[in-house]
This record gives C-alpha cells, structure tokens and sequence, in this order.
C-alpha cells in the first residue's frame, strides 16, 4: 500500500449538534485528522442512503454521518430514522461485498468537541488500516 | 434619551431573560436585555446535560442565544446593570451602567491573540474556578457576543500601569484602555426581571469539609467536571490524584431545607440534579458506584418519577435515605462518611469523592436590587409575589420570571418567561404588524435562467487562518474552479468595510451566486445572507466554506494538509453554489382570533391574556359552569382566598368585550394549520357552528382519580382530598368525635398504571391539616407517605406541620397502609388503620374517624379525540406532550397550538396561571403578526413522481405532509414544513426534495469532491 496514503472521508454533520460539536472541537483548539471533510446537512435524517453509495462510489475512502443523540434530535424524531436508514445501508453494503466498515455513524452533541476529534482520529486510523477505497482503482458496477 | 414607551426592558439574560425577550421581540416589540456578565446564556451554558431527556444543555440553547442576538428588536447590553427606575407603569425611564469593556466590539474579531499573550491568569468562574482565564478573554468558548472583554481587576495595565500586550498584537487595534462606564437613560412600558439565582456556597458547612478536602466538590463544580467542553474534556477525575473516582457520593439538601441556616425551602432542582448527575457518570464508567443520601427524593415533575425509576433500577445508582452526619478525609484524599439511618442506625462509608448538591439561593446583590427598584422580598430574599399573581413584583409594572422569586428547574423558568410577558404586553399598545413587509422590501435581482457567476471570497481572520492555511493560494485556485467569475482574499470578511467590498464586487462582476470561506455558517451565515440581499441577490444565493472553526484551528500543525483541505471545502461550495437556487419564504396570513378550549383557571387565565392584548377570544367549555376544579379549593397554604379570586376571574370573563363564552360545548372537528384554523363546535341544544381562528390553546384540565382502594366508596369515613377540602370549608364534619385523622398520600400517583408523581397532592394534605387543626384543635393526624414533596416554599407549611406535631409514617409500595372496618357491616363504623413505622420499626394501629385520600390526577379521556384531531402527540401517561420538554415547555411541534395547566402536567394554582400566561404569550407572537414566512427551505413534491403511498406522512414529525385522497399525491404543508429532510430521504419514488439541499446540490458537492486518481472509468 502507499505509504503517503492520505484518507479522505465525507462526513454528513447535521447542523444543530454535530456540525455545532466540530466547532467546537476547533473553538478549543483540539487538533484532529485532515482527512475529515465535513459537509453540512439540516438533520442527518436528511442523509438519503444513495449520498453514503454516492460519496463512497466518488472514491471516500471512509463516509461518516454525524447526528445527535437519540432523543435529542432537533427535529424531534429525525435521528430515529437516521438509525434505521442506516443499518440498512450497511447491511446492503455487506451483501454487495463491500466493506461496511467504511460507513460510520456517530452520535454528537454540540458540546462533544472532544468526542468530535476523537472519533475523527480514531475513524480516520480504521480507515488508514483499511487502505483506499476500491472504487479508486477499479471499475464495477 | 431612547423613547420608546412601547419597549421593554428585560433583566438578566440567562434562559428566562432570553426566553421574554424573544416572545416580547416577536410580537413585535423593542427589548433591552440588561445583563451583568459579558455573555448571555445564565447557568444553562454551565450546565453539560439536562434532566429528564438528558439534553445537551448547550445543543438547546445555543440556537436561542444566537436568535436573540440577531433578533433586530433586541438591543442586548451586557456588562450592564440596572441602578434605577421611576416613572408609572407604561411609562417608566430605567438608568441603566454600561460598564467598560475595554475593547471595542464592533474592531474586535475574536480571534483570541490578546487572550493567548495576555499574562495574568486569573480563576475562570464559568468554570467554577476549576481552569485558569486570563484578564481578557471570553466568558467562556461560545459566549454571545462573542467579543473579548478586560477584567479591570486584574489587567496589569489598568491596575499597574504596565503591560499593554494585548494592545499590540490586537491586529484590529480593539482595544481602548481608556473605555468608560457609560450612563444611559432608557424609556420603556414595562420591566421584565430574571436575574436568577446564586448556587449556596456550602463553605460554612464545616462537618462536608468543603475547601478543606480536595474531593468534596458542589454540584455545579461537579456538572463542569461532567461537560465535555469543562475543564477535563469530560473525564472525571479527582483533584487530589487526577484519578477517576470509583465510588461517588452524592449529599442532597446541602443549603436546602434547613431552618437553622434560615434556608426552610426546598429548592426543588437538587434532587433530579443529582440523579441526573449519577446517569451521567455511570454513563461515563460502568463500573462507577453512585449513592445518594437524601431526605426525600422530591421528583414531582412529568417524567420525573420514571427518570428516577431509570437510575434505581436501570442505572443501579443507590439511593440512601439516611442524614450524613459528617466526612473525614483520609490518607489518599478519600472520604469517610458517617451516616445515620432513620431508626438511628450508623454506619460508615469510604468514597472517592463526594458532590454536595447545594441549593439554590437568592442573587447576592438582589437586596439592593429590591430596594433600588422598590420591590419587596420574601422572607427568605428571593423576589415577593403571591399565589395568584405568580409574576408581578409588589410594584406595578414591574414583573418576575425565573428562580428570582423562588427556585425553578428550566421549564419553569421558560415559562415564567413566557407567562411575564403576558403581563408586560398589556402595559403596551400593540398594533399587528407584517414581518413579510420588511423584507419584501429589497428589490430582488432575477437570477433564473442566468449562468451562475459565483464571486468567492476567501477570508484571512488575522492570522487564525492564515496563520495556517495559505489563503492566497486557496483564492487563486478558486479562480480556476467552473462558473468561478471573481476570487480574492480577504483579512476579515465580517468587517464592515469588507461587507460593503462584497456588494461592490456583486455589482461590479454581476455576481449571481457567493461563497465566503471564513469562520463558520453558524455564527456568520446571517450577516452574509443579509449583506447579498442588500446588494439585490436572493439570500439563499450563498454558500460558506468552513475554513477555520473545521480547518485552520483543528490542524494547526499541519499547513499543508490544511490548505489542501480548504481547497477541497471551497471546491465543495463552490459546486453546491453553481446549483443554488433563489427560495422565497412564502407569507401565511394569520387570523387574529384565539381559539381556547377548557374553561379552568388555566383556559381562563390564558384567555384573558389573549383578550387583554386586544385579541378575540372563544372559549370553549364542555360544562355549564366556568371554574373547572378550582371550584373545589377553598384554602391557600399562604392564607389567600380562591373562591374569591375565582370569582373576580369568571366575572372579568363574562364582561370582556374581547371573550366569547361558549358553554355546554363540544368540539365536532378541527382543520387547518397556523392562522388559519376552522373549528365545528355543537353546543348542548344540538346546534353547530364554525369557528375560525389563528391559534389553539389546549387547556382541557384533569380529574382526581376515582380509586377503589383503602375501603373508597364502601365506608361514609373514607374521603378524598376534594371532598375533605369542601368538608373543612362546609365545616360539615361526619358525627362524633373528630379525633384521630389519618391521611394516606400516592393513592394511584407513582405506581403501575401512572407511573408519575401527581405533584401538588404533598402540599394539598399539608395546607388541609393545618386547616383541620386551626379548626378541631383537638384532631390527631397521622400522615402515611411515600415521600414528602413540598417543594419550593410549601417546605416551612409542613415542617410547621411536623413541629405541631402530627406523626409521619413512610411506607414504600410493598409495605402500604392497611385498613378494616372496625365494624364491617356498618358504612359509618371507624377505619382501623395499621401503619408501620419506620422508625420505631413496627406497626401502629389507629381506629380512625375520618382517612383522607390524596388520589392521583388523571388527564381526561377526551385528550386522545382532541390529539387525533389536532395531530399532537400525548405521552405514555395520557398528557399531552410539548415540543420541547425543557425550553418549548407550552407549545407543540405542530405551530399555533399551545398548552397549559393541567392537560400539560398536575400542577398547582400558581403554576397554572403562570403556563396558562405563557400560552397566552406564545399565541400572541402569533397573532401580533398578519403573516408569517414560511421556512425557505422546505420540502417539496415532483407531482409527477409521487405514488401517494404515505410514507413520508408517517416520517414527518410536524404533520406538515399528507396524501390528498383525490390526487392520490402527497402535499406540503408549507406553513409546518420544519426542513429537515426526513421525508426525501424516505420517498422511494424520488418525488421530495429540500429545498437549499436538494439531491442536485448534494450530488454536485460529491462531483467536486470525485478523486482525480479513478482511472479508466467511462
């Protein structure tokens, strides 16, 4: 594997806990991996499955989808369908051959920042391990 | 001098400052929000979770913090107090200090260079004193404003003269040593205080060695040490040995219920505090064991019993009912607690660290405050006012919210808010008024069908991003990405100057779309929107690139890698802007007549706030007669008359010009939404009529419960609460002697099948004791409880009780009251009562001549029809559930439709009148309005994709989508669509979209991100 390897992963913040969290992580000056590119979204429930495919089949190397705590979500119940949506996806994931552990969901507050750079840094180390997402080197469908 | 009569001034910005100010800016009046920190925000910000939902307490409150400061009707002056009001009431000047901040908000950028240089450390007390600040710095990281200010106690320079680093590496050149307290007069109608309370310093309990012993910690020290963004990033750990605890103590009613520190009051927040604090740190580490020494576990609240049940029996957390008699510490730093059972057992006890939950105590200051402003206190300092005018101060026109006049949890609080301005809108003269209007206004450029020209300007923030991220390059890239038609870099984009460059270079490259690559959208999304739309773009015609709070300061060591990224983010924005599109937020007309339904005090109340406002009202009652249970409270635990208050309400009611009363009344069908709602009402003869109306508010009341158990309904000597209550007013007692009375409490409340604390029933029996002893002074009470819930001030009316001596005897649900007819065939024979008695560890027997139930209130059984018809959601327990469990305590998801008293939760009087005022406020930010916009990103529906089949309905959480039966489609309810999004995502058929999300848009950010490396693909 390239030693350079640089992770790139998409991540979906919903915009009243987890996009807030990143801030914060950055407010406090906690230093955390490159690789995270956020992308913000109203609820994280807003997150079709075909975004994780799509961001995965554009070559991230790792997708993570950032919402709040169950029973906190700002829309009341969004993040509830968040969850279903997506252990499903993860399921097609699996049966298709792909590797689910490119798919992360995490739950974070808008006081988290810690948890924030935390799970960036721990995410972006699975993801190192994993190596490059597939889709970068050959073609399927 | 400022004069505007038809403002009002709010003191105090903590949750209920915010809370009035935004409902008083949204019916359109002029706020000055006076407060004393450099922040707004109170104690919540403090706080790492809420209690029962265990919210994140900044996650709620941050999207309120930061709409106050937008608000443009709200003028919010921190560093400030409040010296003096004259005037009459409508009328009233304030002189208000606004003391030096010593740097200029408006060059300050917040970048933090002074804070970092600055040399002298100082304790930070929103931390508790757990982390050093410096004498210029931030309240705390996401304080609004979010300017830095000098503490003049402690900078070199203002104290001694030298120093003056901050002045030189300030690149704004913000700072102005010589900045003065400024005096100003202020003109308004009314006052609004919420100045809070002040957590009791427990320094002076010698016997918890607090200070002394490093591990004794508050409560609130504690919730710092909890919060992730507290000065241990959330992980506990002991001061001593920087360990985490293993056992943790908690000791409630440090400061609370104690009359030889003339504190006889429950402060009513400790207890869930602190089982909210024991979650929360067995959530932290498994293995962690909790115990909490307490009195009585005072959850009274909705939902309180079940989260309390959670910690006992989900969480394992131990709950000791015993005194804690004193705490030595030991070699090592942990503690030894001697503790003392109610039958005088001791024991001993080693923990890790013990968290004293201290009570809440009046603002230090508010002695002078009371007699700056004229007001007066009650005996324990805290702000007076009485039963039935829960938010008055004793001065006219002046009005209490918060835990100023008495301890409050958040809800309360928000309430009290909402419910005080009720009282300050009547001293105005209000005129609806059209938000549409204003913003109409601007001339909208018709970018359609136009090829997108996006100008992106990359921002150097000083050097927190520059510093890092090489910003020129990023720009000049820029210049290179598709539809890109002007780039450029520059040092602060949020500078006026630089607002005022973008709208030149809008003009001057007929930019259609703009990115800014700055901060974050969060704090800064508005400022931009509102500065294209000056320059005649649609706001939604933006984008920003997060290029510093999620780049430059979280890779500061990487400037590379940094650039890189903020290339990619730019990218990304620029790709979601090609594909942006102009949204208008649509205006929905509202009707200005209420519609409320139950008249109990709490329908009353809040129509007569309505009506009072200048509004029409029809308030519709099921029963011939207004009153609802009020009709059976005769006495006041402070000695006030109900009835007499009753009847002043129902005759000022039937006399208003703005009420119609609709007796005898049943609600057929509801339909519409916000502002425009039609209601079909038969009334008892039969006939029909419709109604229509903006607003809903939901006052539809409970009963006592009918219980069967402890011989109710078989003997004529076993009587409920009500009836007793009527028997003491009557003073028709049951024939013979009055001796022995035994009252049982919990009949029904807090067990299987209502599993939740009827709340006002403790206070109810205490308040119907002492009336039986003013009255049979010879009468014996004996008190079976499961736990004494007086909260607040009713605590002094049963220690009184106590002391008059009356016998307490606790029982828990498996050990309950026995009773037998002492002549079984005989409904009037006496009632043996065995109770078990704790203390002395066996039963006692009385032959009781009268038992007194206290039984459970109950929701009515109508509030499922009502539910259904409205679309709002009840809890497990049958009562209606609000938005938003701690700050949208009255309304429902669902806009225009509001709830109170006790439809909403078993409450007292005092309460009820509060949160029927506040529904009353709510539904005037409403009806103050003509119109309302809608969201402008909402979801919407390709017709000829949708195949109706539901889903989306059941997904939507507002009730702002259904199928139209005809069309067989789905339709979006514009005025109720939130934007979330939950529906796209779930539409099988590709029929919703979001609007300022759409699917293209997402999709075209994804393009930009595409890896260049995939070769050979077709």
């Amino acid at each position: 594997m390239n030693k350079e390897f640089k992770p790139r992963i998409t991540s979906f913040l919903c915009k009243w806990c987890s996009y807030t969290g990143a801030d914060l992580a950055g407010t406090s000056r906690l230093q955390y991996s490159t690789s995270i590119i956020p992308l913000q979204v109203m609820c994280s429930s807003r997150v079709d499955p075909v975004f994780l495919l799509k961001a995965y089949l554009s070559g991230s190397d790792g997708v993570l989808l950032g919402g709040c705590h169950p029973g906190d979500c700002h829309y009341e119940t969004g993040n509830y369908h968040t969850r279903r949506r997506f252990a499903l996806v993860k399921e097609v994931f699996e049966s298709l051959g792909l590797e689910s552990e490119r798919l992360k969901l995490s739950w974070i507050s808008a006081s988290e920042g810690p948890k924030f750079a935390r799970v960036a840094n721990e995410y972006t180390e699975e993801i190192r391990k994993l190596g490059e997402n597939p889709t970068r080197k050959s073609i399927f469908l | 001098m400022k004069n505007k009569k038809n403002s009002v001034l709010v003191l105090g910005a903590g949750i209920a400052g915010i809370q009035a100010s935004l409902d008083l800016a949204e019916m359109g009046v002029e706020v000055h929000l006076i407060e004393g920190t450099p922040t707004i925000g109170g104690r919540m910000p403090q706080l790492d979770k809420t209690f029962p939902t265990n919210d994140c307490s900044m996650c709620i409150l941050s999207p309120k913090m930061s709409e106050c400061a937008r608000h443009s009707l709200i003028t919010i002056h921190i560093m400030s107090n409040l010296e003096e009001v004259s005037g009459t009431p409508g009328d009233f000047v304030c002189r208000v200090i606004e003391r030096a901040k010593y740097v200029d908000p408006v060059k300050c950028v917040s970048c933090g260079l002074c804070e970092a240089k600055c040399p002298v450390k100082i304790d930070d007390e929103f931390d508790m004193g757990l982390r050093k600040t410096k004498a210029i710095s931030r309240y705390f990281l996401q304080s609004i404003p979010s300017e830095y200010t000098i503490n003049p106690n402690y900078c070199l320079f203002l104290t001694k003269g030298v120093c003056k680093l901050c002045e030189k590496v300030c690149p704004t050149g913000a700072i102005n040593y010589q900045d003065k307290d400024r005096e100003i007069d202020i003109n308004v109608g009314a006052v609004i205080l919420a100045t809070g309370i002040d957590p009791f310093d427990p320094i002076g309990f010698g016997q918890f060695g607090y200070h002394r012993y490093s591990n004794v910690v508050t409560s609130l020290e504690f919730e710092r040490m909890l919060s992730a963004s507290g000065p241990f990033g959330g992980h506990v750990v002991r001061a001593s040995d920087e360990k985490p605890p293993k056992k943790i103590a908690f000791i409630q009613c440090v400061g609370s219920r104690d009359e030889s520190i003339d504190k006889n009051y429950c402060s009513s927040a400790c207890c869930m505090f602190a089982i909210k604090q024991s979650i929360i740190a067995k959530e932290h580490s498994k293995e962690l064991d909790a115990s909490i020494f307490y009195m009585d576990i005072r959850a009274f609240g909705k939902d309180f019993d079940k989260y309390y049940d959670k910690a006992e029996n989900h969480y394992g957390v131990n709950f000791i009912r015993s005194k804690v008699a004193d705490i030595v510490e030991l070699p090592g730093g942990s503690l030894e607690l001697r503790y003392t059972f109610e039958n005088g057992d001791i024991q001993l006890e080693v923990f890790d660290l013990v968290v004293l939950s201290i009570g809440l105590q009046p603002r230090k200051g508010s002695r002078k405050l009371s007699e700056d402003l004229d007001i007066r206190l009650n005996k324990y300092g805290f702000c007076h006012s009485d039963t039935f005018h829960p938010l008055e101060t004793t001065r006219p026109g002046i009005f209490v919210c918060g835990a100023m006049n008495g301890p409050k949890d958040i809800p309360e609080s928000v309430v009290s808010a909402s419910g005080a301005v009720a009282g300050a809108v009547k001293l105005l003269k209000l005129e609806r008024h059209d938000v549409s209007k204003g913003e109409e206004e601007v001339i909208e450029k018709d970018v359609i069908g136009e090829r997108p020209r996006v100008g992106v300007f990359v921002c150097h923030c000083g050097i927190n991003i520059a510093g890092v991220v090489d910003v020129k390059n990023v720009a000049e890239m820029a210049k290179g990405l598709k539809n890109v038609e002007h780039s450029e870099d520059v040092m602060y984009a949020c500078s006026t100057d630089c607002l005022e460059m973008i709208k030149e270079r809008i003009e001057e490259h007929d930019l259609n779309r703009v990115v800014v690559a700055a901060c974050t959208p969060r704090t800064h999304e508005p400022l931009f929107r509102d500065t294209i739309s000056g320059a005649g773009l649609n706001p939604y015609l933006f984008e920003m690139a997060n290029i510093r709070d999620q780049c430059s300061w979280a890779h500061m060591n990487e400037p590379e890698k940094a650039t890189a990224k903020s290339r990619d983010l730019v990218e990304m924005a620029v790709g979601k802007a090609r594909n942006l599109t102009p949204l208008k937020r649509l205006p929905i007309s509202i009707d200005p007549e209420a519609l409320v339904i139950g008249g109990g005090l709490a329908g009353m109340t809040s129509a007569l706030a309505i009506a009072d406002a200048g509004h029409d009202v029809y308030l519709v009652e099921k029963e011939s007669v207004l009153g609802g249970n009020m009709r059976d409270i005769f006495f006041n635990l402070d000695g006030s008359d109900p009835q007499q208050f009753l009847a002043e309400t129902i005759e000022r009611i039937e006399n208003h010009p703005g009420i119609r009363v609709l007796m005898d009344s049943n609600i057929g069908e509801i339909a519409g939404f916000v502002g425009n709602f039609r209601t079909m009402l038969t009334n008892g003869s039969g006939e029909q009529e419709e109604l229509t109306h903006g607003v809903v508010v939901v006052a539809t009341g409970g009963s006592e419960h009918k219980t069967s158990e402890y011989l109710y309904g078989r003997s004529s000597r076993v009587i409920t609460q009500k009836e007793f209550e009527r028997m003491l007013h009557e003073e028709k007692f049951p024939p013979g002697k009055l001796r022995e009375v035994v009252f049982v409490q919990c009949v029904g409340s807090r067990e299987e099948g209502r599993m939740y604390c009827s709340r006002v029933c403790c206070s109810k029996s205490v308040k119907n004791a002492r009336q039986l002893q003013s009255k049979k002074a010879k009468a014996n009470i004996y008190f079976a409880y499961r736990d004494i819930r007086t909260y607040g001030f009713s605590e002094q009316y049963y220690s009184d009780l106590r002391n008059s001596g009356a016998l307490f005897f606790r029982y828990t649900p498996g050990n309950k009251p026995e009773v037998e007819m002492v002549h079984p065939d005989d409904p009037d024979s006496r009632i043996r009562v065995t109770l078990f008695d704790p203390v002395l560890e066996k039963d006692v027997v009385v032959d009781a001549d009268l038992l007194v139930l206290a039984p459970a209130i109950d929701p009515p059984e109508e509030n499922l029809k009502l539910a259904k018809m409205l679309k709002i959601p009840l809890n497990s327990d049958g009562l209606f559930l609000e938005a938003h469990v701690k700050l949208r305590p009255v309304d429902f998801a669902t806009d225009g439709i509001f709830v109170c008293g006790l439809a909403h939760s078993p409450k007292d009087m005092s309460e009820s009148i509060a949160q029927a005022k506040a529904a009353g406020s709510r539904a005037l930010t409403f009806l103050k309005k003509n119109s309302i916009l809608a969201e402008g990103t909402i979801a919407q529906v390709r017709k000829d994709r949708c195949s109706g089949c539901g889903y989306c309905e059941d997904v939507c959480a507002y009730a702002a989508i259904e199928i139209d039966m005809e069309e067989g489609i789905a339709v979006i309810n514009d005025a109720l669509c939130k934007g979330c999004g939950a529906c796209v995502a779930s539409c099988r058929c590709g029929a919703l979209d979001l609007r300022g999300f759409t699917n293209e848009q997402l999709f075209s950010v994804f393009d930009s991100l595409e890896i260049e490396a995939v070769e050979g693909i077709l």
